[in-house]
């Protein structure tokens, strides 16, 4: 299957050949957030992160003369921030364990602890609730948007495991496609959907935390 | 509850779904579960994109200047 550029992306690498100083920034504006986002999952100290990404523009710039397009520009320029902060990484001897991103691990994590359900043997209601989780969407708006709940929510995804905190970052707040994150971390598509599930279990169970500080478990 | 994510992805197959909703049509904390989890994905899409620091596009960009008087091909 042959990879098949937008035209909006055959013209942002011809402007970057030409020199073009507006098609650089623009690519700048699109993903260098992303990109030290990512770097974070390798060097975890945001200022290293972003030194990585710089570093790794730089990379873009030498290497756009033997750009190929036969993958996405995006999918090589991501290509080139994991190298480059692996390769940091290494020198600072801050491996991340990369098995933890290959393989999420054969020990089961439940999503909800097993003593919010019923017992499979009560006689009446086998396996049911002990007692609901509360609908959401009974709270106002202004508390599932305020500063306190993002910073939860932030701290949550900061607490994660690297992988799980990679795919819930790029899947749920940058909005990439799972076939974007596969191949970025290049990781399967169901070990992608595990660490999802993981890191979205987590981030929920924190923010149930918060919002009904009485009702968790 | 640890189909979750499967079902929410489109993994499940025709049947595991079908049996999916059944259950959520009969039991009401999986509902409120199942919305939670939706409220949580949509609240982290929502997180503010940090902007890209004045300095850091600059120091780019004073790269990318480099870049071209240096390189052969521009």
């Amino acid at each position: 299957m042959t990879y098949a550029p937008s035209r909006n992306e055959t013209r942002l690498v011809d402007g970057l050949l030409a020199g073009d100083e507006a098609s650089f920034e623009h690519l700048v504006r699109m993903h260098h957030e992303s990109m030290v986002r990512v770097a974070q999952i390798y060097v975890s100290s945001r200022a290293v992160a972003e030194e990585v990404a710089q570093e790794a523009w730089l990379g873009v710039l030498a290497g756009i003369g033997r750009f190929e397009r036969r993958s996405s520009l995006k999918t090589w320029i991501f290509r080139i921030l994991s190298n480059t902060a692996k390769t940091r990484a290494e020198r600072e001897r801050r491996t991340v364990p990369f098995s933890a991103l290959q393989s999420p691990g054969l020990l089961q994590e439940p999503a909800v602890e097993p003593e919010r359900f019923l017992d499979l043997e009560h006689p009446r209601h086998p396996g049911h609730w002990t007692a609901h989780p509360a609908s959401w969407r009974e709270l106002p708006e202004e508390r599932l948007s305020g500063r306190e709940t993002r910073k939860r929510i932030e701290d949550a995804i900061g607490a994660l495991p690297a992988g799980q905190r990679a795919v819930i970052s790029l899947r749920d707040v940058e909005g990439w496609s799972s076939e974007e994150v596969c191949n970025a971390l290049g990781v399967s598509e169901t070990n992608q959907r595990v660490l999802l599930h993981r890191a979205r279990s987590k981030v929920r169970k924190a923010l149930e935390q918060y919002l009904e500080p009485e009702g968790s478990s | 509850m640890e189909l979750v994510t499967d079902y929410l992805e489109g993994a499940l197959g025709d049947e595991e779904r079908e049996r999916f909703d059944v259950h959520l049509a009969r039991c009401k904390g999986c509902r409120a579960y199942l919305d939670q989890m939706e409220t949580t994905v949509r609240l982290l899409g929502r997180l503010p994109a940090s902007a890209l620091a004045p300095e850091a596009e600059q120091a780019l960009l004073d790269a990318f200047r480099d870049w071209k008087t240096t390189s052969p091909a521009t």
